[in-house]
């Protein structure tokens, strides 16, 4: 079937996620007429409103993706065969309107200024022997200083609800709402850690406090802490999300058309310069090209790498070289991350079925570079957390060590502590080797015989003894907080391939010099002037919390980069051929 | 060809549509929320009747023993035997006891039939292309056996039961017919005796050597089908009953646990525990 070529447009946007919502706003309410391409379903709220379901949503996931088209593969060595990841249990990514910004908790941190230069900051303060040889760790290209006005339109559109960490970087204005409910549970958490000479705070959220009408005149309504919130589309319009903010906005300016159900299959180009995409209609089959001046992939991590693959562009990423740049670094927080400790209190009980998000208290005494690594064997650091999410009936089945997993001890012990336990993790920051890459896989294919995406990833020293550290850290809190039983997670030596929680990034990453990144500081091609890749795929590492705020900052970034690219057009960043990983 | 388009999007691309206008509007008129209890479900006009979060009485006094419901019929498990295999596994991976039903009472067995016969249950939305490779790379794989909720962020949502880790041919419906006849067979092998009638440390001593993964399957580990049983089984139990088990909501009532509700904001800050008398979805729709 021969595909239909339609009129050209000035932007094409693949993904209607935080990252293709932010820039299909942007650059539709600077007048540029933007068509955005999104494979799965239209959504509104209602598609939300009245299905607080534990079973359909957390444990059938019914918002993510579905597999049976299109997986990833996955393998921890070059030198294995990578297995598809089959199941949704095992692989989260959003799909439909609003991509994971729709079922995302809402925790809303900036990343720290040691992030964006990692690198220069860790060798001048420890010497380059800190950083092993296996290590790819690079700076970003951009500095805190020069990304904070992005991170705080973020705010400002997401109306994110927050108090100042006492720790935490400079912000140019408060956060624009109040912060959440401070439960019994979170007063104890704080008040163990302040006895500790900790700084805790409330964990700045995505879950809206007050009704507020963002910069873009779209309103958030109030959250009523319905615990039916990570993993599922809000009910109430009350969370941050990209379908009650900007694709409304890009909606109302009259710039901006929003096709779904429609898959990418390739970035067209020629000589240097994308002339399009090519993307088919899932209800009909009908393949389409559509032309623009400026195409920007907002994909998400797997199908941004995935689509500069299958269209040859870029130099692929070649472990044994360690040349190329396209799927080089990917990283991501997995099983490696998140570990911590689980206390049980035999005469204290909790409302552990009420919860948000991202409601939950935290500290960051441990993150980045704000302690000294000089005696410890890893670098950098990240969170340590409590939340407070609501647990399902179906989830709040956790039971001290030593219970068996099933039987009537089973039985006595979940009913017991179902509000008695309380979970402390670490959020640890996770670094890159030139080990950590993607590829395409040589055997598995999707529903048009492309090849699947292929992660090779594996565990190191520094993601261990970084656990270690942490769950330490959360063992202390949960004794000051009178834990009666206090279990600590198992550090996983491998990684057990489960993508699970939207964490993963790289690939298309960020830098000044072309020789280690795909992407200038605009996240613009440096091969192709008018290709921008947004989205998580651009972070060199993984820095040590959540980040989709970092992720919507560098939309805003790059937004304003198009829309120099449409004025002016050109390179809008000069190379450095001195490499900041030297 | 950019009419079909331009039409749906006057549809469909207005995610906040009417609501979106209205709700603002809303908003300046009423001056904002009482109370805090509106949202967009209110003004997109979807009402549940959830609003009030006031603590109810104690259900303990409403009858504990539940009824069969015409719903309670095989729609998947043609074989009568197999279904009791079934229902004595669950029963052992749950039994009754002190603090209420076991799973064969709560349901989890209909349950389990009814997610098997949907599209679950044939691995609809699974990525089920070949090569479906075996050997050790793959029976590792499928051993590996780290809880749900260890496995990175967000997962601390997650039933805390072993993930199954799939690396078959075999759909969900296939592997515990499979599973629950090899149930029996070892049963057979071990103690000449149908897995109905073995003695409870029998039974045990059975499911225990699948969830170690002692018993070989054909074409998937033992273990990968033992988690699946165990994962579904605790999801009867407590899974909303419009899914057919947690009968009479009997598995929330032992949890203290309330069902889908729309709001705690005003009860989130108690120092004490507040029960609730639960409510179902069928309550929460309205
Ligand atoms: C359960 C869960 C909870 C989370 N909670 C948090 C949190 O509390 N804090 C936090 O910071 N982050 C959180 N995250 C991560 C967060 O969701 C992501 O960082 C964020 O959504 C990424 O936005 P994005 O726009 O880059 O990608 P996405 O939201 O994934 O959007 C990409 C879009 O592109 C579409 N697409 C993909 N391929 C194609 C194709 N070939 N053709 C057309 N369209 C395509 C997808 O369908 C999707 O809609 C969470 C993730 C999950 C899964
Ligand atoms: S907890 Fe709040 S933000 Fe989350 S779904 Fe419920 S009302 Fe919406």
């Amino acid at each position: 079937m021969m595909a239909k070529k339609l009129d050209k447009v000035d932007v094409v946007v693949v993904g209607s996620g935080w990252s293709g919502g932010i820039v299909s706003a942007e650059l539709s309410k600077a007048g540029y007429k933007v068509v955005t391409l999104e494979r799965g379903e239209n959504r509104k709220t209602a598609d939300y409103t009245g299905v607080k379901d534990e079973l359909r949503y957390t444990n059938r996931f019914e918002m993510m993706q579905n597999l049976s088209h299109e997986t990833i593969t996955s393998r921890n060595e070059i030198n294995e065969t990578a297995l598809p990841v089959r199941t949704q249990g095992e692989m989260m990514a959003g799909t439909d309107l609003g991509g994971g910004g729709v079922h995302w908790a809402g925790a809303s941190y900036r990343f720290d200024p040691y992030d964006f230069e990692i690198y220069s900051k860790t060798v001048e303060r420890y010497g380059k022997k800190k950083i092993p040889e296996d290590m790819t760790i690079q700076d970003w290209g951009i500095t805190y200083d020069e990304l904070e006005k992005y991170y705080d339109k973020f705010d400002k559109m997401a109306g994110i609800s927050g108090e100042e960490d006492p720790l935490g970087p400079k912000r140019s204005s408060d956060y624009p709402n109040p912060p959440m409910k401070e439960t019994p549970n979170l007063r104890l958490f704080k008040d163990a850690a302040k006895n500790l000479g900790y700084h805790p705070f409330q964990i700045p959220s995505g879950n809206i406090t007050e009704n507020y009408e963002n910069p873009d005149g779209q309103v958030i309504n109030q959250c009523q802490y319905c615990a039916f919130c990570t993993q599922y589309g809000c009910d109430f319009g009350a969370k941050a999300d990209p379908i009650v903010t900007v694709i409304p906005a890009a909606k109302e300016t009259g710039n901006f058309e929003l096709r779904t159900q429609s898959y990418v299959r390739r970035v067209l180009h020629d000589g240097g310069k994308a002339n399009g995409v090519l993307y088919v209609d899932t209800v009909t089959g009908q393949e389409y090209e559509q032309p623009a001046d400026v195409v920007v992939l907002a994909a998400f991590t797997f199908t941004n790498n995935r689509l500069l693959m299958l269209s040859e562009i870029g130099e692929p990423y070649n472990p044994k070289t360690r040349k190329g740049v396209i799927g080089r670094n990917f990283n991501g927080q997995y099983n490696n991350s998140h570990l911590g400790a689980r206390g049980f209190f035999k005469d204290k009980k909790f409302n552990l079925y009420m919860g948000a998000g991202a409601l939950g208290a935290t500290f960051s005494d441990f993150q980045a570079d704000k302690f000294d690594h000089t005696d410890l064997d890893f670098i950098h650091g990240g969170q340590i957390e409590i939340r407070q999410y609501g647990d399902g009936a179906i989830a709040s089945n956790k039971v001290p060590k030593g219970t068996p997993k099933w039987g009537p001890e089973f039985k006595e012990n979940s009913i017991f502590y179902a509000n008695r336990n309380l979970n402390l993790w670490y959020t640890n920051a996770v670094m890159s080797y030139w080990h950590n890459y993607l590829d395409l896989d040589p055997t598995y294919k999707d529903d048009f015989n492309d090849p699947l995406i292929r992660i090779t990833n594996k565990f190191t020293d520094q993601d261990f003894n970084i656990s270690k550290f942490g769950i330490k850290k959360c063992k202390e809190v949960l004794k000051e907080m009178g834990a009666d039983i206090i279990d600590e997670d198992e550090i996983p030596k491998k990684f057990n391939h489960v993508y699970f929680g939207g964490h993963y990034t790289g690939g298309v990453i960020m830098g000044d010099n072309p020789e280690t990144s795909a992407v200038n500081n605009y996240l613009q091609m440096w091969d192709v002037d008018n290709l921008f890749v947004v989205g998580g795929s651009a972070f060199p590492q993984f820095g040590g919390i959540h980040p989709t705020p970092t992720i919507g900052a560098l939309a805003y970034r790059a937004s304003e980069g198009i829309e120099k690219y449409l004025k002016n057009g050109g390179q809008l960043a000069t190379a450095k051929d001195n490499s900041s990983t030297a | 060809m950019s009419d079909k388009y331009d039409k749906d999007n006057e549809k469909d691309v207005n995610t906040n549509d009417k609501d979106g206008v209205s709700r603002r509007r809303f908003i300046k008129n009423t001056g904002l929320v009482a109370g805090g209890v509106v949202g967009g479900s209110l003004l997109g006009g979807v009402v549940t009747n959830q609003w009030n979060t006031t603590p109810d009485k104690d259900t303990q006094t409403k009858g504990n023993k539940t009824t069969p419901e015409l719903q309670d019929a095989r729609m998947f498990f043609s074989r009568k035997e197999d279904f009791e295999v079934l229902k004595a596994a669950t029963e052992r991976i749950f039994p009754e006891d002190d603090n209420g039903p076991g799973a064969v009472e709560l349901g989890a067995p209909y349950f389990i039939d009814k997610q098997l016969a949907g599209q679950w249950g044939s691995n609809a939305k699974a990525y089920m292309r070949d090569p479906f490779k075996q050997g050790k790379q793959v029976q590792d794989y499928e051993h590996q056996d780290r809880d749900q909720d260890k496995q990175g962020p967000h997962s601390d949502t997650q039933n805390p039961t072993p993930t199954p880790r799939y690396q078959t041919r075999l759909n969900r419906g296939e592997m515990f017919i499979q599973g629950l006849r090899k149930l029996d067979k070892e049963s057979q092998d071990r103690f000449k005796k149908k897995f109905i009638d073995a003695e409870g440390d029998q039974q045990d001593e059975i499911l225990e050597a699948f969830e170690k993964g002692e018993v070989q399957m054909k074409g998937v580990e033992a273990t990968t089908f033992f988690n699946l049983l165990l994962q579904t089984t605790l999801e009867g139990v407590y899974a909303d009953p419009v899914y057919g088990g947690n009968k009479n909501m009997q598995g929330w009532v032992m949890k203290e646990y309330p069902g889908p509700r729309a709001a705690y904001i005003n009860d989130i800050e108690s120092d004490d525990f507040i029960k609730m008398e639960p409510k179902s979805l069928r309550d929460y729709q309205g």
